[in-house]
């Protein structure tokens, strides 16, 4: 498969270029990967949809050819169940940032997890707030310096895909921009699955995080990547001493036995009661009519 | 052949969900709050009998934002709240406003500020309906006062969101949605329902955002083909964002002129014994109620006076309030608030030389017809 084409294919027409991204940022290199898992797997325009926050991460929908809804700051996943409740046959992609999932959208992030509604979530961890500037974020770590935190963070930070895990996405995984195949495997995975599918991308932001914590340049993020993140079944060797500062990568979970929302409600739910009478107080006359009759035999007085 | 006939006493928050379903809603999602619930628990069990859907979000920022992507996958969507939850809204309100989602929000309105009066009627939030969210936006509101009423005014609702492509706020209260009344429904097929302008050209040539002659573009929905982007940014008639003053300038005129161009027919009010009035008395929803009685009371005594019962709160029909004042020695503007709406009669009607007086009620208690029969004596 020719990269360039697929690009081109899948590229959003007459639209503003080049990219509002920095140089350097990790953000194209997901689009890429996100274009892959397309081709591979014939989602297109006319059968999918995506769904965005306010963020940079965010700004994706806008670049591709796609049905697209650039939402509110942390409701992505909320305005995502609408689309993907009420037209179950279409996929529906969000791409959110760390800030949009864990912090102002963290109530909507657990509980479409918790629901498993068929919605693919990508999620892309840079750690900041990016697009405002380089504010700190929940999964900023301690001791880190940004805008907000000049004398370095001190609160902990979240763990996007152990939360996920622990409200229920029923496929759930982790990469980073640095492994970029191993990226193209997952969200092609997560595009497939049925349920809620999370994706946690690691991807710098030089900007307005790497440049404030002693990295010279964004290549210098990326090789951090190489070196502290390790592949989940190496990690799950290694000691609990060695784990400090290391980020594991892989697949957390895949289960394929819970029943996806949108199925569920229509299995248990519409199936059921489909064209059953409403109750809309309305009333047979012929059948009022007996019934008056019967009431009146009986001596009411009707 | 068995005939079906509509009858039965019924709760004013029943009327609104078994209109809901007769309009085509097919999508509710919302989170439970007193005096609304009945809506969302009743529709829960309704919807899927007609293949529509119902959930219960997390919150009511997620409901009124589950509700706009519901509208763009093409299903009629409503959520039902009150005064917390509307607060709570009023963020996604406004993305419905901007990116032109039709969709109905009702209020059934309770005592505020904050927790304030669960059980309790109050019009406290007539002024957050129009002005709820940042920026500017125009609003279709209305505001029925009686449970045969909610019926027409839901229907209308829906109507008026699906033809203008706009979030419609339903403004009951908690009198109006737990009231129980005799009510005759029409069947389901004498209504009117009105159903969004789909595009007719082709993907290629498809605008989302087009600056028609009616001020209303056609709306394409998701998975058909167009492609489309839509964003809560500042957007060109392609539905990309945009900073350029110009497009701008046209983007706010037109959203506003969609409403306004058309306000003669979104305006519905009734007036009440206004021929000889020389008083004219302004209310409602509940409190229109008893102006209404109070007219009568009043007349028995002497005094000449009529109302006018506003049944479209936004857009205020402003024209026709200043008609009716224009000549009498008093206008009279009853509400459940501390003065909302009274605001917009004397902008509505300055240099007219009628004096506007104003008797509200925020205590949770109805305006009695006696307490206003005693107050335009006064006048
Ligand atoms: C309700 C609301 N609060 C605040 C903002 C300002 N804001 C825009 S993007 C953003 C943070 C973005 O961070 P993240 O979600 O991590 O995305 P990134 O830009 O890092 O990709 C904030 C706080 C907003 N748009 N809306
Ligand atoms: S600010 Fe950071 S996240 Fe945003 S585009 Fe630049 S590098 Fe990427
Ligand atoms: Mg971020």
């Amino acid at each position: 498969m020719a990269f360039d084409r697929t690009a081109h294919k899948y590229l959003r027409k007459n639209f503003k270029m080049p990219t509002i991204w920095c140089s350097g940022c990790g953000i194209g290199i997901i689009l890429g990967s996100i274009f892959k898992a397309l081709e591979d797997l014939n989602m297109t325009g006319d059968n999918t949809v995506f769904v965005g926050g306010i963020g940079c991460s965010s700004r994706i929908p806008f670049y591709v050819d796609f049905d697209a809804l650039h939402t509110t700051h942390g409701r992505p996943i909320a305005f995502a169940t609408g689309v993907k409740f009420a037209k179950p046959d279409l996929n529906v992609v969000v791409v959110a940032g760390d800030g949009d999932t864990a912090a102002i959208g963290g109530n909507h992030f657990i509980h479409a997890c918790r629901r498993n509604i068929d919605i693919t979530l990508i999620v892309i961890n840079n750690k900041i707030y990016g697009m405002t500037g380089g504010q700190y974020s929940p999964t900023t770590k301690s001791g880190e310096k940004t805008t907000t935190s000049p004398y370095g963070h001190i609160e902990r930070s979240f763990d996007i895909s152990k939360l996920a895990a622990a409200a229920g996405a029923t496929y759930v995984a982790r990469s980073s921009v640095y492994h970029v195949t191993h990226l193209d495997k997952i969200i092609k995975e997560a595009f497939a699955h049925k349920g809620m599918s999370v994706v946690e991308i690691m991807s710098p932001c030089w900007t307005t995080h790497g440049r404030r914590n002693r990295f010279k340049t964004p290549v210098e993020m990326y090789k951090w990547l190489k070196d502290n993140m390790i592949p989940l079944n190496a990690w799950e060797k290694l000691p609990e001493d060695k784990r400090a500062g290391k980020i594991p990568y892989g697949v957390f979970v895949n289960k394929k036995d819970i029943p996806e929302y949108c199925e569920a409600y229509y299995e248990h739910i519409i199936k059921p009661n489909l064209n059953k009478k409403r109750r809309d107080f309305s009333e047979d006359i012929e059948a009022m009519k007996i019934k008056l009759e019967i009431k009146a035999k009986e001596g009411w007085h009707v | 052949m068995s005939e079906f006939k509509r009858v039965g006493i019924i709760q004013g928050n029943e009327a609104c969900a078994v209109a809901a379903i007769d309009a085509g809603v097919r999508f509710f999602a919302g989170y439970p709050i007193t005096p609304s619930t009945e809506i969302a628990e009743m529709l829960a069990a309704e919807l899927p009998k007609v293949g529509g859907r119902f959930i219960q979000m997390e919150d009511e920022l997620g409901s009124m934002a589950a509700l706009v992507g519901a509208s763009f996958a093409g299903l009629k969507p409503m959520t039902a709240t009150s005064g917390p939850g509307f607060s709570l809204m009023q963020e996604n309100l406004g993305f419905a406003a901007m990116v032109e989602a039709p969709c109905v929000v009702v209020n059934v309105q309770r005592g505020g500020p904050s927790t304030g009066l669960p059980t309790k009627a109050s019009q406290g939030d007539v002024m957050q309906a129009k002005w709820g969210s940042h920026g500017n936006y125009p609003i279709i509101a209305l505001a029925p006062h009686t449970v045969r009423e909610v019926y027409d005014a839901t229907v209308m609702a829906v109507n008026f969101a699906e033809e203008y492509r706009t979030p419609v706020v339903l403004l009951l209260d908690e009198v109006i949605g737990h009231m129980r009344e005799r009510v005759v429904l029409p069947m389901p097929e004498e209504i009117k329902v009105v159903n969004r302008k789909k595009p007719s050209e082709p993907p290629e040539f498809y605008k989302p955002y087009k600056h028609t002659e009616d001020y209303i573009p056609p709306m394409a929905i998701f998975g058909e083909g167009y492609r489309f982007l839509t964003t809560g940014l500042f957007h060109d008639e392609m539905g990309f964002p945009t900073s350029d003053d110009n497009e701008i300038t046209k983007l706010v005129k037109r959203l506003h002129k969609k409403i306004y161009a058309h306000e003669e027919k979104i305006w519905r009010y009734e007036e009440f014994m206004t021929e000889d009035a020389e008083y004219l008395l302004i209310a409602y929803g509940s409190a229109a109620r008893a102006a209404k009685e109070a007219v009568l009371l009043t007349r028995k005594e002497g005094k000449k006076v009529g109302l006018l019962r506003i049944l479209t709160v936004w857009p205020f029909p402003a024209k026709i309030v200043r008609e009716l004042a224009n000549g009498k020695k008093a206008v009279l503007v009853c509400e459940l608030n501390y003065g909302e709406l009274v605001g917009e009669v004397e902008r509505a009607t300055k240099g007219l030389n009628v004096p506007v007086f104003f008797k509200g009620r925020w205590d949770g208690e109805l305006l009695h017809p006696f307490e206003i029969r005693d107050f335009i004596k006064g006048v």
